[in-house]
């Protein structure tokens, strides 16, 4: 037992912090937004440039500045914020000690190190290969080593967490099984372990080979190993903010899972499944065979797919059902009508669960699909898809959480409160509608990673149709809108931190105090009608179904008047 | 609070579905099936499905082979550059090298008549976008890509490289002509 170490419980929240863990939150919750800020500037130049009018920076500075916003964005933003989120769903939820905090405290530093280490790189121009650095271009030394310190961090971070829940088990803080949010957090953690692992094997290599150590890396198999890290991490994200979307609902709404089963087996499918996910960015490369490409980009037959869309129904059906135990039991959405859209951690939850279904779900398995990749592959509708899955789904989530976390964690009032009130609005629909432009310039074929569609300077330059300027201007104008969403939400988080009013603590022990037992509650079936405890939800899933069943169609209609293939 | 506490009913593997999730979850099985149905559907019945024909080449190789093609069927030079328009029969192998910073050669084609098209790069990843039709294929430096294409329409196309290639990316770009079917002038 550790006794050198105290526990205070949050009056507002009943939460309860040991001061490691909250130092050790802190400090990667606060690494993660100083990159989601570095990031967030350096999405003005690439805005700006794609902005066929404005066309700002020179070719090579946009290189340069796309390769680090990708970086800084999807990597360090995001994995800084996650390893706060494991240490929070252990240690808090858990309500006991963090296991070796001086190791956490190593994660930490090599994280920063590494993190700082490729930045550098990347700034000083000689590493501008975007970051996915596909061989056999070659990046500085720096770059690959930067990330394979990281990745090194962060994996250190995942075993610290690891260790938190035998510790938790070990000294009988709860009872029973975890909280269903800290499965979803196990679920991130043993996703990020295999992935981490697929980063390590195919970065080593390349980084040797830019010391001159290893002659040749080759390039389909760098590409094919290399999405095993770069889009399981993408699974990292999901399952994480899937799981703040519960933590969200509960809190919020004191709303329980509609059905611990049928949650934690969705959370199991992607554990299962999400490791083929590599496959589907590699459906238009020559190679591999069909087989393999089929049954790899379908996760195996969807079941990841189908995973996500279990947990869109019952993330709104939790908050239904508790909305309707309420009293909003009026009609199909009365429950809906009445919820907290003042509440920017419910909103930027909401906000963020439509457009991650709506608009990242479903063009995501569009073109996930074997033969439709074609129609889409680095087309800038790509970046279209992936700003609606890991900015609206998962920065938004994280966005919405940090709300939640100002008072109870950083023990901070929000300083504007009206303001935080509308930046998930601003941020979150922004979005949406720049996600919506880029998907409808790259239908339209317009490149991803392409600094002039002017072709300026070629000796058979293509005229991009009008409709693709136009989309590509809204881009730009939409992009310029969710940056200065996003600047309110440093603004907010980081004023806060400094000059918000403290909260007023009260306890704090020695020792901590375990989670009571709760008594087992009715099943929630006394609510809704013919016999759906969340009729309202079941709705909006058809209409979801509707949208995904007429895209996808649309797409394969749009494939058949192509040119022959075969 | 309950999702972030530990489930009230210890043995929650044995609580009954809701009606909402079961009948939700059979639904999203059946359209996860059907999809996955149906790019096995378009293998048989398609008229698009990207060959995985490839093997392995050097540049040395490659060059070679598209030189062959290109002194054989160059029909006349284009652009400053002098690049070769190579105008190969129907059915017959063509060739297309991806490299810093161009498609060459440019090709000639007939709608309606297939070829065996081999892609490859010389140096880093390039990509095939061919304009305004929007096919979209990966050229990787070492593999010898062989496509087979059966353009459906005439007129001038763009090969617009779209994998970021270094700083003349935005200017590599290629052109494939097709020519309309006799009696189909489009
Ligand atoms: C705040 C508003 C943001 C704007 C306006 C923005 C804008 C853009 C644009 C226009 C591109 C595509 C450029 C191109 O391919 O030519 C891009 C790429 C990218 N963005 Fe963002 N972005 C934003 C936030 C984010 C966030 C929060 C993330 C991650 C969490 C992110 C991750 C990425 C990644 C990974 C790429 C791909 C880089 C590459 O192709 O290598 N972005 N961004
Ligand atoms: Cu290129
Ligand atoms: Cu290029």
């Amino acid at each position: 037992m550790s006794n050198n170490t105290t526990y205070r419980t949050c009056p507002r929240s009943g939460l309860q912090f040991e001061s490691q863990a909250e130092k050790l939150v802190i400090a990667n919750a606060v690494a993660g937004v100083i990159f989601l800020l570095i990031g967030g500037i350096l999405a003005i130049g690439i805005v700006l440039t794609r902005w066929p009018s404005v066309h700002w920076l020179e070719a090579a500075t946009f290189y340069q500045v796309l390769t680090a916003h990708g970086l800084d964005m999807l990597v360090y933003w995001i994995i800084f914020f996650e390893i706060a989120v494991l240490y929070f769903c252990s240690s808090t939820l858990l309500r006991c000690r963090i296991a070796t905090p001086k190791i956490a405290w190593l994660a930490f530093a090599l994280m920063v190190i590494g993190s700082v280490m490729n930045n550098y790189a990347v700034y000083d121009g000689a590493s501008s290969v975007m970051m996915t650095s596909y061989v056999p271009m070659m990046a500085a030394p720096s770059f690959y080593l930067g990330l394979i310190l990281f990745a090194v961090g962060a994996l250190i971070a995942c075993f610290v967490f690891f260790g938190t829940l035998v510790v938790a088990k070990r000294e009988k803080t709860y009872q029973g099984s975890v909280p269903l949010v800290t499965f979803g957090a196990i679920t991130a953690a043993i996703i990020a372990v295999f992935t981490i692992a697929s980063g390590a094997i195919i970065l080593i290599p390349t980084w040797m080979q830019s010391m001159g150590w290893v002659e040749h890396v080759d390039p389909l198999i760098y590409r094919v190993i290399w999405w095993a890290f770069g889009h399981s991490s993408q699974q990292i994200n999901v399952a994480a903010h899937i799981s703040i979307w519960y933590l969200v609902a509960a809190v919020v709404f004191g709303a329980k899972p509609m059905s611990e089963r049928v949650s934690r087996g969705a959370f199991l499918l992607y554990i299962v499944f999400l490791q083929l996910a590599s496959a589907h960015h590699i459906l238009s490369d020559p190679g591999m065979s069909v087989e393999w490409k089929v049954l790899n980009t379908s996760y195996f037959m969807y079941f990841a797919v189908l995973a996500s869309m279990i947990h869109g129904l019952t993330i709104p059906g939790a908050m239904e059902v508790a909305q309707r135990a309420k009293g909003y039991n009026k009609g199909l959405f009365e429950w809906l009508r009445k919820a907290p859209w003042g509440n920017p951690s419910f909103s930027g939850v909401f906000i963020s669960i439509i457009g991650f279904g709506f608009l990242g779900g479903i063009s995501g398995v569009m073109m996930g699909t074997e033969q439709l990749n074609m129609i889409i592959h680095n087309t800038i509708y790509v970046p279209g898809h992936f700003h609606a899955t890991v900015v609206i789904g998962t920065t938004l989530s994280f966005m919405a959480l940090t709300y939640f976390l100002i008072p109870v964690l950083f023990k901070r009032e929000i300083i504007n409160p009206t303001l935080a009130k509308w930046q998930p609005y601003l941020f979150g629909l922004s979005m949406y509608f720049f996600c919506l432009v880029m998907m409808g310039a790259g239908t339209l074929g317009v490149s991803r990673r392409h600094w002039d569609m002017a072709f300026s300077g070629a000796a058979l330059a293509y005229e991009w149709p009008g409709a693709a300027y136009l989309m590509m201007g809204l881009v730009g104008i939409a992009g310029i809108a969710a940056i200065v969403g996003g600047a309110l939400y440093i603004y907010l988080t980081v004023g806060s931190l400094l000059w918000g009013k403290r909260v007023a603590q009260t306890k704090i022990s020695s020792e901590p105090t375990p989670i009571p037992v709760g008594a087992p509650s009715a099943a929630a079936q006394s609510y809704g009608s013919l016999g759906f405890a969340a009729p309202g939800t079941f709705v909006l899933a058809m209409i979801f179904l509707a949208a995904f069943v007429l895209y996808y169609f649309i797409n394969w209609k749009y494939l058949s008047t192509l040119w022959g293939l075969s | 609070m309950s999702a972030i506490l530990p489930p009230t009913e210890r043995l929650w593997w044995k609580h009954p579905l809701d009606r909402v999730e079961g009948t939700w979850i059979a639904i999203a099985f059946v359209w996860c099936m059907i999809m996955f149905f149906m790019m096995i559907y378009w293998h048989m019945y398609g008229k698009q499905n990207l060959s995985t024909e490839t093997y392995k080449t050097t540049s040395e190789q490659f060059a070679a082979k598209a030189q062959a093609v290109v002194d054989k069927y160059t029909v006349r030079v284009e652009t400053d550059f002098q690049t070769p328009v190579v105008a190969p029969p129907p059915g017959s192998d063509v060739y297309m090298i991806a490299r810093l910073w161009n498609f060459w050669p440019i090709l000639e084609l007939q709608q309606g008549q297939t070829y065996r098209l081999h892609l490859t790069s010389m140096d880093y990843n390039h990509g095939f976008s061919l304009q305004p039709a929007n096919i979209n294929i990966q050229v990787v430096p070492g593999y010898e890509h062989v496509v087979t294409v059966t353009p459906n329409q005439s007129g001038t196309y763009s090969v617009v490289c779209n994998e970021f290639c270094g700083i003349g990316h935005h200017t590599m770009v290629g052109r494939i002509y097709v020519k309309a079917e006799a009696g189909n002038v489009q």
